[in-house]
């Protein structure tokens, strides 16, 4: 680590007790002077610091800017209207104003993991101290890759990570300064703050996974991490049920503790939705998987959990009131979503439980959490008895509401999918509910069809219904979260990803905000799985791709392996874990290319861009997390395909492929600029088609530094892939062929014809040792 | 707001720029044939739309016959292969940039189209990129022929009953059959 409180050091001083030489005095802490690395030329980056890269990347991939609103309403010259050419009253532009809400929406994101990194580390400090030795992965020396590329401090304890942690939130603070009203006023050094807020997020992420596998004991990035299950079909509804939604998993792992501690877990299901569910799940394989967030609504509304313990990030905020339909009480346990419970973290369990039962109050809040374990498995044990008459809306009583439905289609105007509620209600009042089970897979689960309804039908519980007998009965295997993907992986298929005989890595990350259904996330990944790309997943995403079983009752996790390898599945984990697949990145340059690393992260970042073929896809993005992860991703030259939903986050990043000054690139050998072709096309996209995001997914995973026999493999891949979605060749390979090697064997003679009507020239396309800084040049010529 | 005004999803509300609903069929047809180079942009759920000639592809290949040019965005080229007709095709994002660009000279080199029609796209996407068009292509014009209203264009069919819309649909189709 490089920080410290003070540091005095002096060559030679003379006093009237002596002569002292090479004094070097520390008061606070120790520098980490083992680290033979020197240290690169951007340790702890400003919010202007790699600007110049920033620019690099978003003159070649502009913004096209989809404003959600026209006005701008943040301060009270508002509203302005900033529509065409107009501006604000202080003086900003559209363009200005979208990238600023793109920032705002990055910031909140990175400072989301940041305050969950920061509550977790505090809180694991004060039980296992500071000097508390990181053990993130095993067969692993490069530990925390970000935080090392990023900072320049190599973390070798929870102390140390605080250094790293206090970088990220003073950044952060300069960052949403920079969107106060007449400060930043550039759209495109907007932009580059957002690949800064979300650069520190994949350090903030790092940092909160960091933490809990190294004193949780997680797996350590494990292949054959453990199987648990997924699914409502998971859960033992004759037991008592404890049900926890959120990311953060403190309160979680108490309860766990607790049932452990007095042999209750035989008779107590933990069940968890999101983030905390994979975490849980990490701790403690026997705690079930439920599902994706998007399921909060639906498995509340049918009655099963007795208690449900709510964290933080992406909860229903309606969920005391939901709860309170099914009489479940609830704890919450974060100060960032206190719901209005009353704080009762000093009282004693015993008076919290009377309380919670006997219905005094319908939640609690306790912040501590070495007290929610006892409390709630408590108050679920009585309470199970007590809801046991509980019964969720029957089938006749769904079909006489359904009877009410004044026909007014409001259901399906709120619906963000538009989904044909309203028809499929006034077919279940006929005595039919198979077309409310047939668009149930595809709801995402948020209830403004409800809110919209005149008649405050409950639709989603009818949906639930409707579906109920598949849905609740099914079970699927998930591999648990195996974190971080370790050195020796790396250098195993480094050469393979990075020569491009390994066709790609494919990131299924993000939330569940899918266009048609979280099976689609199962289709993509296993698309490329057969194409033996390495498909890694995380968040939602990665329960989701689970959710299938094929002819012979197999899921994706039991037919596939769990390493870093192609043809590999891996579970990478949690949100936070996201900081896992950039750390990967990263890591190949470090360890396959000996890229120095520390405070070097220009240089890494076009390493990655150039070299590594990842693309990640966040099928349902919804969250702001999800913008800030994406955007640490465009800053290490990482592309990101998004689903249609996508499109609010209010701009992409697109290339030029007709543009073919946009594409010149230096030759590291010679300083050579050569054309390279639009390789990745786009750095931000969203796709309107699933069939459309697998082909552009093969596209984007060319690199300029394919080898000959990587770019067929890659170009092998993306033709079948266009020919099987859009019926034909692409017509655009012109431009990714540089040499007749590069064209897949068996379609040499066909593509060539192909290319050469487009006055195809070999060599017009450079392969070269491509790199966008002048720094990286070996020799100019 | 007029019924014919109300948007497709509820939150999606008009800024104050807002198109101009579409009086009559013809009016729509009269803009189309008035136009130098008009393109038809059809989205991926087209095939789901049924209408007087089948689906919304069968009625963008009516479109393409009378000379409008046609390209489908979303992975739909393939349903038009599929029915032997060739179309031009794009992804939705990358057709919305281009269209911002004036010295884009469009598919066929020619130069900038000087209106682009809308059918069969996701409500949102279209929303969408027609706010980007409004914003950053103010001299294009934009014209949504979906049944339901979008703000953001520069002329939009009012939000009516689909029996309405096929109607209309069809009104425009045998306007411009006539004109060829």
């Amino acid at each position: 680590m490089s920080k410290k409180d003070l540091r005095l050091k002096i060559d030679e001083l003379s006093s009237s007790i002596g002569v002292f030489k090479g004094l070097d005095i520390q008061i606070g802490r120790i520098v980490d002077d083992e680290w033979d690395e020197p240290m690169g030329p951007t340790p702890f980056p400003s919010i202007g610091t790699l600007r110049d890269w920033d620019r690099k990347l978003l003159e070649r991939y502009k913004p096209f800017y989809m404003p959600l609103c026209d006005l701008c309403c943040l301060c009270t010259f508002g509203k302005c209207d900033l529509t065409g050419d107009k501006k604000g009253a202080c003086g900003l532009t559209m363009a200005a104003q979208q990238s600023r809400i793109v920032l705002l929406a990055c910031c909140i994101g990175a400072s989301t993991h940041c305050a969950h990194a920061r509550h977790m580390m505090n809180h694991l400090i004060k039980v296992y101290g500071r000097d508390h030795t990181l053990d993130i992965a095993i067969n692993t020396n490069v530990q925390a890759p970000n935080t090392r590329l990023v900072c320049g401090i190599r973390p070798k304890t929870l102390r140390d990570l605080e250094d790293a942690l206090d970088y990220v939130e003073t950044q952060l603070v300069q960052l949403v300064a920079t969107a106060h009203t007449g400060q930043e006023g550039d759209n495109i050094d907007f932009e580059s703050k957002a690949f800064h807020a979300g650069m520190l997020d994949h350090v903030a992420m790092e940092v909160a996974d960091a933490c809990q596998i190294s004193t949780l004991d997680f797996p350590k990035g494990v292949a054959d991490a453990p199987m648990t299950e997924i699914g409502f079909g998971s859960i033992d509804t004759s037991k008592v049920v404890i049900m926890c939604i959120g990311h953060n998993v403190l309160p979680s792992v108490d309860i766990i503790d607790y049932l452990m501690e007095n042999k209750l877990f035989e008779e107590v299901e933990v069940g968890g939705l999101c983030c905390t569910a994979h975490d849980n799940s990490r701790y403690d394989k026997r705690a079930k998987v439920l599902g994706p967030i998007s399921w909060q609504l639906r498995y509340i509304r049918t009655g099963i959990p007795d208690v449900v313990v709510v964290d933080e990030q992406c909860l229903r905020t309606d969920i005391v009131d939901e709860a309170q339909k099914i009489g479940a009480p609830v704890i919450a346990t974060s100060e960032k979503s206190m719901l209005g419970l009353p704080n009762r973290t000093h009282d004693p369990p015993d008076e919290i439980v009377d309380d919670l039962v006997e219905g005094r109050t319908p939640g609690v809040l306790i912040l501590e959490p070495d007290k929610v374990g006892e409390v709630a498995v408590k108050t679920a044990f009585k309470m199970k008895p007590k809801r046991a008459g509980f019964k969720p809306l029957s089938m006749e009583k769904l079909i006489e509401l359904a009877g009410t439905c004044r026909s007014c289609i409001k259901c399906v105007r709120a619906c963000p999918n538009n989904l044909p509620i309203m028809d499929a209600v006034k077919a279940a009042a006929e005595g039919s509910v198979d077309a409310l089970a047939e668009i149930q897979p595809m709801c995402v689960g948020c209830a403004r069809c409800e809110s919209a309804c005149p008649q405050n039908l409950p639709l989603v519980s009818f949906l639930t219904k409707a579906a109920d007998e598949k849905g609740m009965t099914d079970s699927f295997a998930i591999r648990v979260g195996r974190g971080a993907v370790t050195d020796v992986e790396i250098r195993e298929v480094g050469r393979g990803i990075v020569f491009g005989e390994i066709p790609g890595i494919v990131a299924l990350v993000g939330c569940a905000n899918y266009p048609r259904g979280g099976l689609e996330v199962a289709d993509i990944a296993e698309e490329f799985l057969k194409r033996r790309f390495i498909v890694v997943a995380t968040g939602c995403a990665a329960m989701d791709l689970a959710l299938r079983k094929d002819e012979d009752g197999l899921n994706l996790y039991e037919k596939y392996p769990g390493n870093f390898d192609a043809g590999g599945l891996l579970n990478i984990g949690s949100c936070v874990s996201n900081a896992h697949i950039t750390g990967a990145a990263i890591k190949i340059a470090n360890i396959f290319a000996k890229r120095p690393l520390r405070g070097n992260y220009e240089e890494i970042a076009d390493y990655v861009y150039n070299r590594v073929g990842a693309v990640g896809i966040a099928w349902g993005a919804m969250s702001q997390k999800a913008a800030s992860i994406a955007s640490g991703c465009w800053r290490l030259g990482i592309p990101v395909i998004v689903g249609p939903h996508g499109a609010k986050y209010r701009r992409n990043l697109l290339g030029r492929a007709d543009k073919e000054e946009d594409w010149m690139t230096l030759d590291g050998r010679t300083g050579e600029e050569k054309y390279v072709g639009p390789v990745p096309e786009h750095l931000f996209y969203s796709a309107e088609t699933l069939e459309e995001a697998m082909v552009m997914t093969a596209k984007l995973s060319m690199r300029p530094n394919d080898t000959t026999k990587g770019r067929a493999v890659k170009l092998s891949h993306y033709i079948d892939l266009h020919k099987t979605y859009y019926g034909a060749m692409p017509d655009d390979l012109h431009l990714y062929v540089r040499v007749e090697a590069d064209v897949p064997f068996t379609m040499k003679k066909e593509v060539l014809g192909i290319i050469k009507d487009k006055g195809w020239e070999e060599g017009k396309i450079g392969m070269l040792d491509p790199t966008l800084l002048d720094r990286m040049v070996r020799r100019k010529s | 707001m007029s019924a014919k005004m109300r948007t497709g999803q509820t939150a999606e509300i008009p800024g104050p720029k807002k198109a101009h609903v579409i009086p009559q069929p013809k009016v729509a047809a009269s803009l189309i044939k008035k136009a130098k180079r008009p393109l038809l942009v059809v989205g991926s759920n087209a095939p789901k739309l049924k209408t007087n000639d089948g689906d919304l592809v069968d009625s963008a290949i009516r479109f393409l016959k009378t000379g409008v040019a046609v390209v489908a965005t979303g992975h739909l080229v393939k349903t038009f292969r599929d029915r032997g007709t060739e179309v031009y095709s794009m992804p939705f994002m990358n057709l919305g940039d281009r269209l911002t660009d004036p010295d884009w000279a469009g598919f066929d080199g020619e130069g900038p189209y000087d209106i682009v029609v809308f059918v069969g796209s996701l409500y949102y996407m279209e929303w969408l990129v027609q706010s980007g068009l409004k914003s950053f292509a103010q001299d294009l014009r934009t014209l949504s022929l979906s049944n339901t209203y979008q703000p953001n264009a520069s002329w939009s069919m009012g939000s009516m009953p689909v029996k309405n819309w096929l109607t209309a649909l069809d009104e425009i189709l045998k306007e411009l059959e006539e004109e060829k």
